[in-house]
């Protein structure tokens, strides 16, 4: 093995969260910063050409090579969990800005109660409503503690929207049942097409508060706190599963990579495939030394540091630590063990397929164009007389369609899938057809967690990660409540004919749903029930810190980037401000 | 004039065979073509660097059209069973004017018919359906395989042919060819489908739009077609279609 020079900080991942670490300690120390990414370099002029919906959308340009390292899946203890053998329910990114380049760029904030979720329900409801099973937990922050922290976030990814909250002020048109915020919006929404716009005047007529999508493409022109200039969206359509052609939604490689390239103390290095971080010490205490990684060539790498930030995928943070043998690896059957528990995946899913009369010109959007109403997130609705708790947001999202992803979707009288009679149904409706899409939250279960699968390896030999994880009736029953609101809606938005969804059932990996997984390494207040502390630092570990959705308990219905962000920022504040200059527990 | 020096950026409506008229692989050493006359769909549209597209229109002539994966007999039921799943009708082109079984073919060549981005590595065990697909066969050998049971497919009449497809509907094969027809049909033109984007302009998609800026939040409840590009061709213009 090769020994390289330490540095002084070494992150493993560079997506949002670990290049958003790397342009904040580097710009704010002199240390010597090391970047590993497995993937390949990307920078945003890569996307010109790229308006290929076949390649992108279909065969997932964007997303890791399942060929090297999947996960595998079962819905209980009891089975055998099988290998994800091609991208599916989730996709994770490869390569330099990782999953935040072909990101919907939606960016919304958590409702503030999410993150004392346990305390705040048991206060409102007492402990028998949380379901049977469940292993809720607080974060050990409260929302006043991250509102700033968001609020940088925001300006720092051009964030278009409305506050419907303004430092405990009401404002008509925004999203009035959100968290205070200590500022607008750094830029106004982005415009809203057709059908959402149906959506919106619909929504209004049931009583309900839409409010136009947190937006992290570009509703104008705009210069962040850092000097970096994005241009305005125009609404090409080709977003969600894409690198952005002109750099108008932010991507970790337009918003982060030029204000990393500044600095000479920030190196990054791809094709850098981290395999173990390197610990002295025991499962309850010790100092990690560096990191192992797999060059392009095959050859095994040792780079010391001191400091380590582990910031790849969610389900790699945790992956890596179980491989590494730092922190004690959950059991469910005894509870005891933290690392890889609470794994949650948003509860994410179509409701209803509404047919209209008239055509969309749906072609045109963005991935995060679009209305929401929050009348059925979790601090919301009275669940008194609910046979579930917690909720979510119901969205008219105007991604921009193309008709690898869309054509072929009729009416249910129509009951053939090729042949005339469905071409001229589908050529009928390809242009008709809209989507109301829920968001909803994932409580964390004591059943649903990882670990490492005893059968399948990846590209270099190691155990791949084995996901456990299957819906509980909760989710069940709030979907179905979405579905039936939604009828109500597309309804009133005037929709000839519509198809609603089958609800959730059991957990499917083969259709996409969302990629925001989290929980395995979680924050909390007590090493007995997280595997960090509030400032993402490790209990047992103190010169390593664990960033990304992988750090959350459980899944709020906001979309997680911009948290993933705001806590990451935060981290930033402490380890420059107290980590160095004492290194220890925080 | 041989067409064949047009190489891979050749796009023909190779779909429309009338039976009689066309023969299929013949063999030349080990390189597979497809012999089409330019009558078989009332004119050939072509491709070349130096011309862009342009429309052959001597019906007479014999077009070559060299194959990547199938062999000629593969390709000519390939290029029958598309065009029932996509008919031509009279809402408009289907799969054999927009050159659906040359895009499978290409695609079944390249990286994605050998698996090369799958994770392959075994156990294969059956599961759950909801685990996804977990068999070892690629989408070359499910093509391979499965056609073998198609044999003389092309030669059926409309109705039989219906039947035959109608039987295999829960195959691999089947859904392989249903979803690949409506890639050839509507991905950019670049992967050798959607000939002179046809596809697109038979469902109102105009390709990747640069800048839609002025137009989103405007023309609600009326379709709004600006005309059809695509990455390598640029605009359409009128003259080089019908």
């Amino acid at each position: 093995m090769r020994t390289l020079a330490a540095a002084d900080i070494v992150i493993v991942g560079g997506g949002w969260a670990g290049l958003s670490m790397a342009k904040e300690l580097g710009s704010r120390t002199g240390l010597s910063i090391q970047v590993l990414e497995r993937g390949g370099p990307r920078k945003t002029t890569d996307y010109f050409n790229t308006m290929d919906e076949l390649d992108n959308w279909v065969r997932h340009r964007m997303v890791q090579d399942f060929s090297l390292e999947t996960v595998t899946f079962r819905h209980s203890g009891g089975e055998r969990a099988l290998p994800l053998r091609q991208p599916g329910s989730f996709l994770p990114g490869a390569g330099i800005g990782g999953a935040g380049e072909h990101w919907g760029a939606v960016c919304d904030r958590m409702s503030s109660d999410c993150f004392e979720l346990y305390s705040q329900t048991v206060e409102k409801y007492g402990s028998k409503r949380l379901p049977e099973g469940h292993s809720v937990q607080d974060w050990g922050i409260t929302y006043d503690e991250i509102e700033p922290y968001y609020a940088r976030a925001e300006k720092m990814i051009g964030a278009g929207g409305k506050a419907g909250n303004l430092r405990g002020k009401l404002v008509e048109g925004g999203n009035i049942f959100e968290g205070w915020r200590s500022s607008e919006y750094p830029l106004p929404p982005t415009k809203i097409p057709y059908f959402s716009t149906l959506f919106d005047v619909g929504a209004k007529s049931l009583g309900y508060h839409p409010y136009p999508s947190p937006a992290a493409t570009m509703s104008a022109p705009y210069t962040n706190p850092d000097g970096v200039d994005l241009p305005a969206c125009t609404y090409c359509g080709f977003c969600e599963r894409f690198g952005c052609m002109i750099g108008a939604k932010a991507q970790p490689t337009n918003v982060l990579l030029p204000v990393i390239a500044r600095h000479k103390n920030v190196s990054i290095r791809t094709g850098a495939w981290v395999r173990r971080i390197v610990f002295d010490g025991s499962e309850r205490a010790g100092r990690a030394r560096g990191v192992v990684y797999v060059d392009g060539t095959g050859e095994e790498v040792l780079q010391p540091a001191d400091l380590i930030i582990l910031a790849s995928w969610t389900l790699n943070n945790t992956k890596l630590l179980l491989l590494s043998g730092i922190g004690e690896p959950y059991n469910p059957s005894t509870g005891t063990g933290t690392l890889g528990r609470n794994l949650t995946h948003q509860v994410s899913l179509s409701t209803v397929t509404a047919f209209m009369e008239k055509p969309l010109n749906r072609f045109m959007g963005s991935g995060a164009a679009g209305v929401l109403i929050g009348d059925f997130s979790g601090n919301v609705l009275d669940h008194t007389r609910l046979p579930f708790i917690r909720g979510g947001t119901l969205q008219a999202p105007s991604h921009g369609y193309g008709p690898l992803g869309n054509f072929g979707v009729v009416p249910q009288s129509i009951k053939s899938k090729w042949g005339s009679e469905w071409k001229k149904a589908a050529i009928h409706y390809y242009d008709r057809t809209g989507r109301l899409a829920f968001q909803g939250e994932h409580l964390a279960y004591k059943d649903n967690y990882m670990d490492l699968d005893p059968t399948y390896k990846d590209k270099c030999g190691d155990p791949l990660l084995r996901l456990t994880l299957d819906w509980r009736d909760n989710e069940r029953r709030m979907a179905e409540f979405a579905i039936a609101r939604s009828i109500e809606i597309v309804r009133a938005m005037g929709a000839k004919e519509f198809s609603p969804s089958s609800g959730l059932g059991t957990y499917d990996t083969r259709t996409y749903q969302s990629t925001h997984l989290q929980g395995g390494t979680i924050m909390g207040k007590s090493p007995q029930t997280s595997v960090v502390n509030s400032f993402l630092q490790h209990w047992q570990v103190p010169n390593l810190f664990v960033v990304g959705g992988s750090t959350f308990p459980q899944s709020s219905s906001a979309r997680p980037t911009l948290a993933i962000l705001a806590l990451c920022s935060r981290t930033a504040d402490a380890i420059v401000e107290r980590y160095l200059k004492s290194p220890g527990p925080l | 004039m041989d067409f064949t020096r047009f190489g891979p950026t050749i796009a023909a409506g190779l779909s429309t065979l009338e039976r009689g008229q066309a023969e299929a692989g013949q063999q030349k050493s080990r390189r597979h073509f497809l012999t089409i006359t330019a009558a078989a769909f009332g004119g050939l549209l072509i491709y070349s660097p130096e011309k862009g597209f342009f429309r052959l229109r001597d019906e007479k002539k014999i077009v070559h059209v060299p194959l990547h994966f199938f062999e000629g007999s593969e390709a000519l039921i390939v290029t029958a069973a598309v065009s029932r799943i996509f008919p031509t009708d009279d809402s408009g082109p289907g799969a054999k004017e927009t050159g659906v079984a040359i895009y499978i073919d290409r695609h079944l060549a390249g990286p994605y018919g050998s698996d090369h981005h799958r994770y392959t590595s075994g156990p294969f065990e059956s599961g759950r359906p909801e685990l996804g697909y977990q068999d070892k066969a690629t989408p070359r050998g499910i093509y391979r395989e499965g056609l073998k049971g198609l044999e003389g497919f092309q030669h059926l009449q409309i109705p039989e042919q219906d039947r035959a497809l109608k039987e295999i509907e829960g195959s691999l094969l089947f859904s392989l060819l249903r979803q690949h027809t409506l890639e050839g049909m509507f991905s950019d033109p670049i992967h050798g489908g959607n000939l002179a984007m046809r596809g697109w302009q038979l469902i109102g998609f105009p390709g990747p739009q640069m800048n839609n800026y002025d137009d989103v939040d405007k023309h609600f409840g009326e379709a709004f077609r600006p005309p059809p590009v695509s990455l390598s061709s640029g605009r359409l213009s009128s003259e080089d279609d019908e």
